[in-house]
Protein backbone atom coordinates (compact mmCIF):
# COMPACT_ATOMS: atom_id res chain seq x y z
CA UNK A 1 0.00 0.00 0.00
CA UNK A 2 1.38 3.38 -0.98
CA UNK A 3 0.68 6.93 0.05
CA UNK A 4 1.49 10.23 -1.60
CA UNK A 5 2.83 13.07 0.51
CA UNK A 6 2.80 16.55 -0.98
CA UNK A 7 4.58 19.46 0.60
CA UNK A 8 3.91 22.95 -0.70
CA UNK A 9 5.18 26.23 0.74
CA UNK A 10 8.07 28.58 1.20
CA UNK A 11 11.46 26.87 0.91
CA UNK A 12 13.32 26.51 4.20
CA UNK A 13 16.28 24.40 5.31
CA UNK A 14 15.42 20.93 6.54
CA UNK A 15 11.94 20.32 5.05
CA UNK A 16 12.99 17.17 3.21
CA UNK A 17 14.86 15.86 6.26
CA UNK A 18 11.91 16.65 8.53
CA UNK A 19 9.35 14.87 6.37
CA UNK A 20 11.52 11.84 5.57
CA UNK A 21 12.58 11.61 9.23
CA UNK A 22 8.93 11.45 10.29
CA UNK A 23 8.30 8.73 7.70
CA UNK A 24 11.29 6.72 8.94
CA UNK A 25 10.11 7.07 12.52
CA UNK A 26 6.85 5.35 11.63
CA UNK A 27 8.29 2.72 9.29
CA UNK A 28 7.04 4.33 6.07
CA UNK A 29 9.58 3.65 3.33
CA UNK A 30 10.27 6.50 0.89
CA UNK A 31 10.19 5.10 -2.66
CA UNK A 32 10.38 8.16 -4.82
CA UNK A 33 10.78 11.90 -4.41
CA UNK A 34 10.11 14.65 -6.91
CA UNK A 35 10.78 18.18 -5.87
CA UNK A 36 11.04 21.55 -7.46
CA UNK A 37 11.88 24.97 -6.15
CA UNK A 38 10.59 27.88 -8.18
CA UNK A 39 11.92 31.18 -6.87
CA UNK A 40 11.43 30.54 -3.17
CA UNK A 41 8.35 28.30 -3.46
CA UNK A 42 8.92 24.67 -2.68
CA UNK A 43 6.84 21.77 -4.03
CA UNK A 44 7.73 18.21 -3.14
CA UNK A 45 5.87 15.01 -3.93
CA UNK A 46 6.94 11.90 -2.11
CA UNK A 47 5.71 8.35 -2.72
CA UNK A 48 5.98 6.18 0.36
CA UNK A 49 5.27 2.52 1.01
CA UNK A 50 3.09 2.33 4.12
CA UNK A 51 2.53 -1.42 4.18
CA UNK A 52 5.01 -1.77 7.05
CA UNK A 53 3.97 1.45 8.76
CA UNK A 54 3.89 0.89 12.54
CA UNK A 55 1.11 3.39 13.31
CA UNK A 56 -2.39 3.90 11.92
CA UNK A 57 -2.59 6.10 8.82
CA UNK A 58 -4.26 8.84 10.86
CA UNK A 59 -1.25 9.14 13.19
CA UNK A 60 1.19 9.22 10.29
CA UNK A 61 -0.83 12.02 8.68
CA UNK A 62 -1.05 13.96 11.93
CA UNK A 63 2.70 13.62 12.53
CA UNK A 64 3.46 14.89 9.04
CA UNK A 65 1.00 17.76 9.40
CA UNK A 66 2.83 18.81 12.58
CA UNK A 67 6.15 18.77 10.73
CA UNK A 68 4.49 20.94 8.07
CA UNK A 69 3.37 23.41 10.72
CA UNK A 70 6.88 23.58 12.18
CA UNK A 71 8.32 24.52 8.81
CA UNK A 72 5.39 26.72 7.82
CA UNK A 73 4.48 24.57 4.79
CA UNK A 74 1.30 22.72 3.84
CA UNK A 75 1.62 18.94 4.00
CA UNK A 76 -1.04 16.73 2.44
CA UNK A 77 -1.06 12.94 2.82
CA UNK A 78 -3.36 10.66 0.88
CA UNK A 79 -3.63 7.08 -0.27
CA UNK A 80 -2.25 6.58 -3.78
CA UNK A 81 -5.59 5.15 -4.83
CA UNK A 82 -7.19 8.61 -4.90
CA UNK A 83 -5.02 9.72 -7.82
CA UNK A 84 -5.30 6.39 -9.63
CA UNK A 85 -9.07 6.67 -9.39
CA UNK A 86 -9.26 10.25 -10.58
CA UNK A 87 -6.82 10.11 -13.45
CA UNK A 88 -6.94 6.56 -14.82
CA UNK A 89 -9.94 5.16 -16.63
CA UNK B 1 4.80 7.18 -10.63
CA UNK B 2 1.60 9.15 -10.90
CA UNK B 3 1.84 12.31 -12.95
CA UNK B 4 3.08 15.21 -10.82
CA UNK B 5 0.68 17.68 -12.41
CA UNK B 6 -2.29 15.46 -11.61
CA UNK B 7 -1.25 15.31 -7.96
CA UNK B 8 -0.77 19.05 -7.72
CA UNK B 9 -4.06 19.66 -9.52
CA UNK B 10 -5.90 17.52 -6.97
CA UNK B 11 -4.22 19.22 -4.01
CA UNK B 12 -5.10 22.60 -5.49
CA UNK B 13 -8.74 21.51 -5.92
CA UNK B 14 -8.92 20.59 -2.24
CA UNK B 15 -6.95 23.51 -0.83
CA UNK B 16 -8.20 26.34 -3.01
CA UNK B 17 -11.32 25.32 -4.89
CA UNK B 18 -13.53 23.88 -2.15
CA UNK B 19 -13.43 20.35 -3.55
CA UNK B 20 -15.18 17.97 -1.21
CA UNK B 21 -17.52 15.03 -1.01
CA UNK B 22 -20.68 16.66 0.21
CA UNK B 23 -22.40 13.81 1.96
CA UNK B 24 -22.36 10.15 2.82
CA UNK B 25 -25.98 9.31 3.47
CA UNK B 26 -27.01 6.00 4.98
CA UNK B 27 -30.48 4.89 3.97
CA UNK B 28 -32.23 2.75 6.58
CA UNK B 29 -35.49 0.89 6.08
CA UNK B 30 -37.89 1.26 9.02
CA UNK B 31 -40.58 -0.99 7.62
CA UNK B 32 -39.89 -3.58 10.32
CA UNK B 33 -40.46 -0.92 13.00
CA UNK B 34 -44.17 -0.55 12.19
CA UNK B 35 -46.34 -0.98 15.26
CA UNK B 36 -49.84 0.14 16.11
CA UNK B 37 -48.55 1.44 19.43
CA UNK B 38 -46.67 4.64 18.56
CA UNK B 39 -44.40 4.46 21.60
CA UNK B 40 -43.33 0.92 20.72
CA UNK B 41 -42.78 1.97 17.10
CA UNK B 42 -40.64 4.93 18.23
CA UNK B 43 -38.50 2.71 20.45
CA UNK B 44 -37.89 0.34 17.55
CA UNK B 45 -37.05 3.27 15.25
CA UNK B 46 -34.58 4.77 17.70
CA UNK B 47 -32.87 1.45 18.41
CA UNK B 48 -32.58 0.51 14.77
CA UNK B 49 -31.14 3.84 13.63
CA UNK B 50 -28.63 3.86 16.47
CA UNK B 51 -27.64 0.27 15.74
CA UNK B 52 -27.18 0.72 11.99
CA UNK B 53 -25.57 4.15 12.02
CA UNK B 54 -23.42 3.94 15.13
CA UNK B 55 -20.18 3.92 13.11
CA UNK B 56 -21.32 6.17 10.24
CA UNK B 57 -19.76 9.43 11.42
CA UNK B 58 -16.46 7.88 12.50
CA UNK B 59 -16.17 5.91 9.25
CA UNK B 60 -16.74 9.09 7.26
CA UNK B 61 -14.06 10.88 9.24
CA UNK B 62 -11.60 8.00 8.79
CA UNK B 63 -12.11 7.88 5.03
CA UNK B 64 -11.69 11.64 4.89
CA UNK B 65 -8.28 11.34 6.59
CA UNK B 66 -7.12 8.38 4.50
CA UNK B 67 -7.83 10.06 1.18
CA UNK B 68 -7.24 13.65 2.22
CA UNK B 69 -10.67 14.61 0.89
CA UNK B 70 -13.06 16.55 3.12
CA UNK B 71 -16.36 14.72 3.60
CA UNK B 72 -18.65 17.44 4.85
CA UNK B 73 -21.77 15.64 6.00
CA UNK B 74 -22.70 12.26 7.35
CA UNK B 75 -26.46 11.87 7.21
CA UNK B 76 -29.30 9.40 7.44
CA UNK B 77 -32.42 8.90 5.36
CA UNK B 78 -35.26 6.64 6.50
CA UNK B 79 -38.43 5.07 5.14
CA UNK B 80 -41.19 7.70 4.73
CA UNK B 81 -42.53 8.04 8.26
CA UNK B 82 -46.10 8.36 6.92
CA UNK B 83 -45.98 4.60 6.33
CA UNK B 84 -45.27 3.99 10.00
CA UNK B 85 -47.83 6.59 11.01
CA UNK B 86 -50.51 4.78 8.98
CA UNK B 87 -50.36 1.82 11.35
CA UNK B 88 -50.67 3.91 14.51
CA UNK B 89 -53.94 4.84 16.14
CA UNK B 90 -52.25 7.78 17.85
CA UNK B 91 -52.60 11.36 16.68
CA UNK B 92 -49.18 12.23 18.10
CA UNK B 93 -47.30 11.70 14.83
CA UNK B 94 -44.81 14.32 15.97
CA UNK B 95 -43.41 11.68 18.37
CA UNK B 96 -41.74 10.10 15.35
CA UNK B 97 -39.99 13.39 14.53
CA UNK B 98 -38.76 13.73 18.09
CA UNK B 99 -37.47 10.16 17.95
CA UNK B 100 -35.61 10.78 14.69
CA UNK B 101 -34.10 13.94 16.16
CA UNK B 102 -32.93 12.09 19.27
CA UNK B 103 -31.42 9.28 17.17
CA UNK B 104 -29.66 11.79 14.88
CA UNK B 105 -28.12 13.51 17.90
CA UNK B 106 -27.09 10.18 19.43
CA UNK B 107 -25.18 9.00 16.33
CA UNK B 108 -23.89 12.49 15.53
CA UNK B 109 -25.37 13.16 12.09
CA UNK B 110 -26.37 16.75 11.33
CA UNK B 111 -29.57 15.95 9.41
CA UNK B 112 -31.95 13.03 9.18
CA UNK B 113 -34.43 12.91 6.30
CA UNK B 114 -37.58 10.90 5.91
CA UNK B 115 -40.29 12.75 7.78
CA UNK B 116 -42.00 12.21 4.51
CA UNK B 117 -45.34 11.50 2.88
CA UNK B 118 -45.79 10.27 -0.68
CA UNK B 119 -49.25 11.40 -1.70
CA UNK B 120 -48.97 12.10 -5.43
CA UNK B 121 -52.20 10.24 -6.12
CA UNK B 122 -53.99 10.71 -2.81
CA UNK B 123 -53.66 10.64 0.93
CA UNK B 124 -53.55 7.62 3.18
CA UNK B 125 -54.47 8.24 6.81
CA UNK B 126 -50.78 8.24 7.71
CA UNK B 127 -49.93 10.74 4.95
CA UNK B 128 -52.56 13.14 6.18
CA UNK B 129 -51.57 12.82 9.82
CA UNK B 130 -47.91 13.33 9.00
CA UNK B 131 -48.53 16.38 6.82
CA UNK B 132 -50.70 17.95 9.51
CA UNK B 133 -47.90 17.44 12.03
CA UNK B 134 -45.08 18.93 9.90
CA UNK B 135 -45.21 22.51 11.29
CA UNK B 136 -44.96 21.28 14.88
CA UNK B 137 -42.43 18.57 14.01
CA UNK B 138 -40.05 21.03 12.38
CA UNK B 139 -40.43 23.55 15.18
CA UNK B 140 -39.66 21.14 18.04
CA UNK B 141 -36.74 19.34 16.35
CA UNK B 142 -33.35 20.55 15.11
CA UNK B 143 -32.12 17.93 12.69
CA UNK B 144 -35.23 16.43 11.11
CA UNK B 145 -35.96 17.16 7.45
CA UNK B 146 -39.34 16.71 5.89
CA UNK B 147 -40.55 16.19 2.34
CA UNK B 148 -43.87 15.60 0.62
CA UNK B 149 -44.27 14.23 -2.89
CA UNK B 150 -47.39 15.76 -4.41
CA UNK B 151 -47.06 14.76 -8.05
CA UNK B 152 -45.41 12.51 -10.59
CA UNK B 153 -45.34 12.00 -14.34
CA UNK B 154 -47.12 8.69 -13.86
CA UNK B 155 -49.77 9.89 -11.41
CA UNK B 156 -50.37 13.53 -12.25
CA UNK B 157 -50.60 16.20 -9.56
CA UNK B 158 -52.61 15.84 -6.36
CA UNK B 159 -54.06 19.36 -6.16
CA UNK B 160 -55.56 18.71 -2.71
CA UNK B 161 -52.01 18.08 -1.48
CA UNK B 162 -50.79 21.18 -3.34
CA UNK B 163 -53.42 23.29 -1.56
CA UNK B 164 -52.57 21.69 1.76
CA UNK B 165 -48.83 22.27 1.41
CA UNK B 166 -49.29 26.00 0.79
CA UNK B 167 -50.83 26.24 4.25
CA UNK B 168 -48.32 23.87 5.85
CA UNK B 169 -45.31 25.82 4.55
CA UNK B 170 -46.76 29.07 5.86
CA UNK B 171 -47.58 27.53 9.23
CA UNK B 172 -44.12 25.98 9.53
CA UNK B 173 -42.53 29.38 8.95
CA UNK B 174 -44.87 30.99 11.49
CA UNK B 175 -44.01 28.44 14.18
CA UNK B 176 -40.29 29.09 13.71
CA UNK B 177 -40.57 32.85 13.11
CA UNK B 178 -38.32 33.49 16.13
CA UNK B 179 -35.52 31.53 14.39
CA UNK B 180 -35.69 33.25 11.00
CA UNK B 181 -38.43 30.82 9.92
CA UNK B 182 -35.87 28.01 9.64
CA UNK B 183 -38.54 25.28 9.82
CA UNK B 184 -39.56 25.99 6.23
CA UNK B 185 -35.92 25.60 5.11
CA UNK B 186 -36.15 21.94 6.14
CA UNK B 187 -39.33 21.20 4.19
CA UNK B 188 -39.39 20.25 0.50
CA UNK B 189 -42.40 19.68 -1.74
CA UNK B 190 -41.54 17.36 -4.63
CA UNK B 191 -42.83 16.21 -7.96
CA UNK B 192 -41.15 12.96 -9.09
CA UNK B 193 -39.17 12.62 -5.85
CA UNK B 194 -36.22 10.23 -6.24
CA UNK B 195 -36.08 7.38 -3.73
CA UNK B 196 -32.30 7.35 -3.39
CA UNK B 197 -31.44 11.04 -3.03
CA UNK B 198 -28.64 11.58 -0.50
CA UNK B 199 -29.11 15.37 -0.29
CA UNK B 200 -31.17 17.14 2.32
CA UNK B 201 -33.76 18.35 2.92
CA UNK B 202 -35.42 15.96 0.45
CA UNK B 203 -33.70 12.68 1.29
CA UNK B 204 -35.79 9.65 2.21
CA UNK B 205 -35.26 5.90 1.90
CA UNK B 206 -37.71 4.72 -0.75
CA UNK B 207 -39.76 1.56 -0.46
CA UNK B 208 -37.90 -0.07 -3.35
CA UNK B 209 -34.58 0.38 -1.58
CA UNK B 210 -32.74 -2.40 0.29
CA UNK B 211 -32.65 -2.81 4.07
CA UNK B 212 -29.80 -0.35 4.29
CA UNK B 213 -27.72 1.44 1.68
CA UNK B 214 -24.90 3.96 1.27
CA UNK B 215 -25.50 6.83 -1.13
CA UNK B 216 -22.94 9.53 -1.74
CA UNK B 217 -23.42 13.07 -2.97
CA UNK B 218 -20.45 14.76 -4.59
CA UNK B 219 -19.96 18.47 -5.03
CA UNK B 220 -17.44 20.83 -6.56
CA UNK B 221 -18.87 23.99 -8.16
CA UNK B 222 -15.61 25.75 -7.26
CA UNK B 223 -13.56 23.16 -9.16
CA UNK B 224 -15.72 23.52 -12.29
CA UNK B 225 -15.53 27.31 -12.17
CA UNK B 226 -11.75 27.25 -11.73
CA UNK B 227 -11.36 24.83 -14.67
CA UNK B 228 -13.41 27.16 -16.88
CA UNK B 229 -11.43 30.19 -15.72
CA UNK B 230 -8.28 28.60 -17.15
CA UNK B 231 -9.86 28.68 -20.64
CA UNK B 232 -11.44 32.13 -20.85
CA UNK B 233 -11.74 32.35 -24.63
CA UNK B 234 -12.70 28.87 -25.76
CA UNK B 235 -15.97 28.23 -27.57
CA UNK B 236 -19.04 26.63 -25.99
CA UNK B 237 -18.24 23.12 -27.23
CA UNK B 238 -14.96 23.32 -25.33
CA UNK B 239 -16.77 24.72 -22.28
CA UNK B 240 -18.99 21.62 -22.26
CA UNK B 241 -15.91 19.40 -22.61
CA UNK B 242 -14.14 21.07 -19.69
CA UNK B 243 -17.21 20.63 -17.48
CA UNK B 244 -17.46 16.96 -18.49
CA UNK B 245 -13.82 16.21 -17.73
CA UNK B 246 -14.01 17.98 -14.38
CA UNK B 247 -17.26 16.21 -13.47
CA UNK B 248 -15.60 12.90 -14.28
CA UNK B 249 -12.77 13.52 -11.81
CA UNK B 250 -15.11 14.76 -9.10
CA UNK B 251 -17.41 11.78 -9.50
CA UNK B 252 -14.55 9.27 -9.42
CA UNK B 253 -13.75 10.50 -5.95
CA UNK B 254 -17.41 10.12 -4.98
CA UNK B 255 -17.37 6.56 -6.28
CA UNK B 256 -14.17 5.79 -4.36
CA UNK B 257 -15.59 7.18 -1.13
CA UNK B 258 -18.91 5.38 -1.64
CA UNK B 259 -17.24 2.00 -2.22
CA UNK B 260 -14.93 2.48 0.74
CA UNK B 261 -17.77 3.52 3.06
CA UNK B 262 -19.85 0.60 1.85
CA UNK B 263 -16.99 -1.83 2.54
CA UNK B 264 -16.13 -0.47 5.97
CA UNK B 265 -19.74 -0.25 7.15
CA UNK B 266 -20.76 -3.57 5.54
CA UNK B 267 -23.70 -1.83 3.90
CA UNK B 268 -24.37 -2.13 0.14
CA UNK B 269 -23.38 0.76 -2.11
CA UNK B 270 -26.43 2.41 -3.66
CA UNK B 271 -25.65 5.34 -5.90
CA UNK B 272 -23.46 8.36 -6.42
CA UNK B 273 -25.44 11.55 -6.90
CA UNK B 274 -23.62 13.68 -9.47
CA UNK B 275 -24.78 17.01 -8.20
CA UNK B 276 -23.02 20.34 -8.17
CA UNK B 277 -24.13 21.52 -4.75
CA UNK B 278 -23.10 25.05 -3.81
CA UNK B 279 -22.44 26.44 -0.34
CA UNK B 280 -22.48 30.06 0.78
CA UNK B 281 -18.64 29.96 0.92
CA UNK B 282 -16.86 32.18 -1.57
CA UNK B 283 -15.71 30.09 -4.53
CA UNK B 284 -18.33 27.38 -4.12
CA UNK B 285 -21.09 28.82 -6.26
CA UNK B 286 -23.07 27.44 -9.21
CA UNK B 287 -24.01 31.02 -10.18
CA UNK B 288 -20.32 31.86 -10.55
CA UNK B 289 -19.90 28.97 -13.02
CA UNK B 290 -22.67 30.46 -15.15
CA UNK B 291 -21.00 33.86 -14.88
CA UNK B 292 -17.65 32.30 -15.83
CA UNK B 293 -19.34 31.07 -19.03
CA UNK B 294 -19.89 34.70 -19.95
CA UNK B 295 -22.91 36.15 -18.17
CA UNK B 296 -22.53 39.51 -16.46
CA UNK B 297 -24.73 38.27 -13.63
CA UNK B 298 -26.64 35.07 -13.00
CA UNK B 299 -30.24 35.79 -13.99
CA UNK B 300 -29.30 37.65 -17.17
CA UNK B 301 -30.82 36.46 -20.46
CA UNK B 302 -28.79 33.39 -21.42
CA UNK B 303 -28.79 31.98 -17.88
CA UNK B 304 -31.19 29.15 -18.69
CA UNK B 305 -29.08 28.09 -21.68
CA UNK B 306 -25.86 28.14 -19.64
CA UNK B 307 -27.51 26.12 -16.87
CA UNK B 308 -28.87 23.58 -19.39
CA UNK B 309 -25.36 23.08 -20.77
CA UNK B 310 -23.88 22.78 -17.28
CA UNK B 311 -26.50 20.33 -16.05
CA UNK B 312 -26.12 18.09 -19.09
CA UNK B 313 -22.32 18.16 -19.15
CA UNK B 314 -22.11 17.29 -15.45
CA UNK B 315 -24.20 14.18 -16.08
CA UNK B 316 -22.28 13.15 -19.19
CA UNK B 317 -18.96 13.51 -17.40
CA UNK B 318 -20.10 11.85 -14.23
CA UNK B 319 -22.03 8.92 -15.59
CA UNK B 320 -18.97 7.00 -16.76
CA UNK B 321 -17.15 7.66 -13.51
CA UNK B 322 -19.60 5.75 -11.35
CA UNK B 323 -21.05 2.27 -11.52
CA UNK B 324 -24.44 3.47 -10.29
CA UNK B 325 -25.69 7.01 -10.70
CA UNK B 326 -28.90 8.21 -9.11
CA UNK B 327 -30.51 10.72 -6.81
CA UNK B 328 -31.00 14.17 -8.23
CA UNK B 329 -27.77 14.35 -10.28
CA UNK B 330 -27.36 17.75 -11.86
CA UNK B 331 -26.80 21.34 -10.80
CA UNK B 332 -28.54 22.73 -7.74
CA UNK B 333 -29.69 26.33 -7.61
CA UNK B 334 -30.54 27.00 -3.95
CA UNK B 335 -30.59 30.79 -3.71
CA UNK B 336 -29.63 31.34 -0.06
CA UNK B 337 -26.92 28.66 -0.20
CA UNK B 338 -25.03 30.13 -3.15
CA UNK B 339 -22.96 33.31 -2.83
CA UNK B 340 -23.43 34.17 -6.51
CA UNK B 341 -27.20 33.63 -6.42
CA UNK B 342 -27.50 35.76 -3.29
CA UNK B 343 -25.61 38.60 -4.96
CA UNK B 344 -27.69 38.24 -8.14
CA UNK B 345 -30.93 38.27 -6.14
CA UNK B 346 -29.78 41.32 -4.17
CA UNK B 347 -29.01 43.19 -7.37
CA UNK B 348 -32.50 42.40 -8.69
CA UNK B 349 -31.09 40.58 -11.73
CA UNK B 350 -32.20 37.17 -10.51
CA UNK B 351 -35.97 37.00 -10.09
CA UNK B 352 -38.45 34.30 -9.15
CA UNK B 353 -39.71 34.11 -12.74
CA UNK B 354 -36.18 33.57 -14.07
CA UNK B 355 -35.56 30.93 -11.42
CA UNK B 356 -38.72 29.13 -12.51
CA UNK B 357 -37.42 28.98 -16.07
CA UNK B 358 -34.07 27.71 -14.80
CA UNK B 359 -35.75 24.87 -12.94
CA UNK B 360 -36.95 23.44 -16.25
CA UNK B 361 -33.35 22.56 -17.10
CA UNK B 362 -31.64 21.99 -13.75
CA UNK B 363 -31.81 19.06 -11.42
CA UNK B 364 -34.16 20.31 -8.74
CA UNK B 365 -36.40 23.32 -8.48
CA UNK B 366 -37.21 26.52 -6.65
CA UNK B 367 -34.86 25.95 -3.77
CA UNK B 368 -34.18 28.02 -0.65
CA UNK B 369 -36.04 31.13 -1.74
CA UNK B 370 -37.19 33.67 0.83
CA UNK B 371 -40.58 35.15 0.01
CA UNK B 372 -42.51 37.96 1.73
CA UNK B 373 -44.16 36.94 5.00
CA UNK B 374 -47.57 38.10 3.85
CA UNK B 375 -47.61 35.77 0.81
CA UNK B 376 -50.89 33.88 1.00
CA UNK B 377 -51.00 30.06 1.24
CA UNK B 378 -52.84 30.03 -2.11
CA UNK B 379 -49.98 31.83 -3.84
CA UNK B 380 -47.48 29.38 -2.31
CA UNK B 381 -49.68 26.56 -3.61
CA UNK B 382 -49.75 28.23 -7.03
CA UNK B 383 -45.95 28.28 -7.08
CA UNK B 384 -45.89 24.59 -6.08
CA UNK B 385 -48.40 23.70 -8.81
CA UNK B 386 -46.35 25.49 -11.50
CA UNK B 387 -43.16 23.79 -10.40
CA UNK B 388 -44.82 20.37 -10.19
CA UNK B 389 -46.24 20.87 -13.70
CA UNK B 390 -42.73 21.48 -15.06
CA UNK B 391 -41.55 18.27 -13.39
CA UNK B 392 -44.56 16.22 -14.42
CA UNK B 393 -44.47 17.18 -18.10
CA UNK B 394 -40.69 16.91 -18.46
CA UNK B 395 -40.41 13.63 -16.52
CA UNK B 396 -37.93 15.18 -14.12
CA UNK B 397 -37.71 15.95 -10.44
CA UNK B 398 -38.82 19.40 -9.40
CA UNK B 399 -39.07 20.69 -5.89
CA UNK B 400 -40.16 23.75 -3.96
CA UNK B 401 -38.46 24.91 -0.79
CA UNK B 402 -39.78 28.37 -0.03
CA UNK B 403 -39.31 30.25 3.22
CA UNK B 404 -42.08 32.75 3.97
CA UNK B 405 -40.23 35.45 5.95
CA UNK B 406 -42.82 36.15 8.61
CA UNK B 407 -43.05 39.87 9.41
CA UNK B 408 -40.70 40.77 6.57
CA UNK B 409 -41.12 42.14 3.07
CA UNK B 410 -39.20 42.04 -0.22
CA UNK B 411 -35.65 43.35 0.27
CA UNK B 412 -35.43 42.33 3.95
CA UNK B 413 -33.13 39.48 4.99
CA UNK B 414 -33.29 36.05 6.55
CA UNK B 415 -30.15 34.41 7.94
CA UNK B 416 -30.18 30.71 8.76
CA UNK B 417 -26.46 30.34 9.30
CA UNK B 418 -24.29 27.39 8.30
CA UNK B 419 -24.84 25.71 4.98
CA UNK B 420 -28.42 26.92 4.71
CA UNK B 421 -26.98 30.43 4.36
CA UNK B 422 -29.23 33.42 4.14
CA UNK B 423 -30.39 35.98 1.63
CA UNK B 424 -32.82 38.64 0.60
CA UNK B 425 -36.58 38.22 0.53
CA UNK B 426 -37.62 38.10 -3.13
CA UNK B 427 -40.64 39.66 -4.81
CA UNK B 428 -43.61 37.41 -5.56
CA UNK B 429 -46.39 38.05 -8.06
CA UNK B 430 -49.38 38.77 -5.80
CA UNK B 431 -52.24 38.11 -8.26
CA UNK B 432 -54.41 35.45 -6.64
CA UNK B 433 -54.72 31.84 -7.89
CA UNK B 434 -57.10 31.13 -4.96
CA UNK B 435 -60.02 29.87 -7.04
CA UNK B 436 -57.83 27.48 -9.04
CA UNK B 437 -56.16 26.13 -5.89
CA UNK B 438 -59.51 25.86 -4.08
CA UNK B 439 -60.96 23.54 -6.74
CA UNK B 440 -58.97 20.55 -5.47
CA UNK B 441 -58.89 17.23 -7.34
CA UNK B 442 -56.09 15.90 -9.49
CA UNK B 443 -54.34 17.10 -12.62
CA UNK B 444 -54.42 13.97 -14.80
CA UNK B 445 -51.12 12.34 -15.71
CA UNK B 446 -49.80 13.73 -19.00
CA UNK B 447 -49.80 11.74 -22.23
CA UNK B 448 -46.03 11.22 -21.93
CA UNK B 449 -46.70 8.99 -18.91
CA UNK B 450 -48.21 6.35 -21.21
CA UNK B 451 -45.01 4.68 -22.31
CA UNK B 452 -45.99 1.04 -21.96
Amino acid sequence: MKAVITVIGKDTVGILAGVSGECAKHGANVIEVTQSVMQDMFAMIMMVDISKCNVPFKELAEGLNKIGEQFGVKVHVTHEELFNTMYRV
Amino acid sequence: MINTNDILETINMIENENFDVRTITMGISLLDCIDEDIEKACTKVYDKICRYAKDLVKTGEDISIDYGIPIIHKRISVTPIAMLASACQSSKTVRFAQTLDRAAKEVGVNFIGGYTALCHKGFSAGDYALIESIPEALSVTDRVCSSVNIGSTKAGINMDAVAKMGKIIKETAQLTADRDCIGAAKLVVFCNAPEDNPFMAGAFHGVGEPESVINVGVSGPGVVRAALAKAPDCDITDVADIVKKTAFKITRVGQLVACEASKRLCVPFGIVDLSLAPTPAIGDSVAHILEEMGLETCGAHGTTACLALLNDAVKKGGVMASSHVGGLSGAFIPVTEDAGMIAAAESGCLTLTKLEAMTAVCSVGLDMINIPGDTTPEIISGIIADEAAIGMVNSKTTAVRLIPAIGKKAGDYLNFGGLLGGGPVMEVNTASPAKFIGRGGRIPAPIQSLKN
